[in-house]
C-alpha cells in the first residue's frame, strides 16, 4: 500500500503527471525529499496548500499520511 | 431556504436555469443574478477548468451555507462549469432570491468573490493556433484578493 499524491493545476504540468505514489507513512519532509528539486521548491512556497483525505491542512508540516491516504498539492485557485 | 449548488461538466443555459429558479421562488420580491462567461477577446481559443472532487463541491456547498446565514434569503442557486469551454460560453451562474433587493445583491456579490478566489478551481487558457498554440495557467489577480478581503 502507498500514499497517493494528487497534483493540481500547474503543479501537474511541472511534474508531467497528475498523480504520484509514495510509500506510507509519509510526512511533509519525506514528501519534499521524494519530489524532483524544481517541484519541491515550488510546493515549499507559502501559496501552495496541502490537503489530506479531503481536508486542507492548516500547516503543511502537519502532514501525517498513512496507507491508502490521498494527499493533494493545491496551487493558488482561480475560479469564476 | 433552498440551496441549489452544482458542478456542471457540460454547457448550460443560464437563462433557463434562472427561469426555473424564479419559478421555484414565487414568494421572492427580489432576484439578483450574475453570469460569468469566457471572455471572447484576444487570441484565446479555449478555457479549461479543473477541480478536485474531494474539496470543490463540498467547499461550494459550505460557501452557499455561509451566504444563507449572512443574509435573509429564500433561495440561492450556484452553477459552475468544469472541463473545456469555448469563448463566450457561460462558466458560472449565481442567483439569490430574497424578500428585498439588498440581501439578494449582496449574497450574489459575496458568493462570486469567494468562487473567484476561495473555491477549488484551476483555470488555464489556450492561446494561439496550431503549432504556435499553448496553454497558460491563469493566476489569481491582486484585485481578486482585495475583493475577497471586503467580506472579512
Amino acid at each position: 500500500m502507498a500514499v497517493r499524491i494528487v497534483l493540481l493545476g500547474r503543479l501537474a504540468d511541472m511534474a508531467g503527471t497528475g498523480e504520484l505514489e509514495m510509500p506510507a507513512p509519509l510526512e511533509w519532509a519525506g514528501l519534499l525529499a521524494a519530489l524532483p528539486d524544481d517541484l519541491a521548491a515550488e510546493v515549499s512556497g507559502e501559496r501552495i496548500r496541502l490537503a489530506l483525505d479531503g481536508q486542507v491542512l492548516a500547516a503543511k508540516e502537519d502532514l501525517q499520511a498513512q496507507d491508502g491516504s490521498e494527499v493533494a498539492l493545491l496551487p493558488p485557485v482561480s475560479g469564476g | 431556504m433552498a440551496l441549489d449548488v452544482a458542478l456542471l461538466e457540460k454547457g448550460f443555459s443560464p437563462g433557463k436555469a434562472l427561469g426555473l429558479f424564479a419559478k421555484a421562488h414565487p414568494e421572492a420580491g427580489a432576484i439578483a443574478s450574475f453570469v460569468g462567461k469566457v471572455r471572447p477577446d484576444g487570441d484565446v481559443k479555449a478555457l479549461e477548468l479543473t477541480h478536485y472532487a474531494p474539496l470543490t463541491l463540498p467547499g461550494m456547498e459550505a460557501l452557499a451555507e455561509r451566504a444563507a446565514q449572512r443574509w435573509t434569503l429564500d433561495g440561492l442557486l450556484v452553477r459552475h462549469r468544469i472541463g473545456m469551454l469555448r469563448p463566450g460560453a457561460p462558466i458560472v451562474l449565481v442567483a439569490a432570491a430574497a424578500r428585498h433587493r439588498r440581501d439578494a445583491i449582496a449574497a450574489v456579490d459575496f458568493t462570486m468573490d469567494h468562487l473567484k478566489s476561495d473555491a477549488f478551481f484551476w483555470k488555464r487558457e489556450r492561446r494561439g493556433t496550431g503549432r504556435s498554440g499553448a496553454w497558460h495557467w491563469i493566476e489569481p489577480r491582486e484585485q481578486d484578493a482585495a475583493d475577497l478581503a471586503r467580506w472579512k
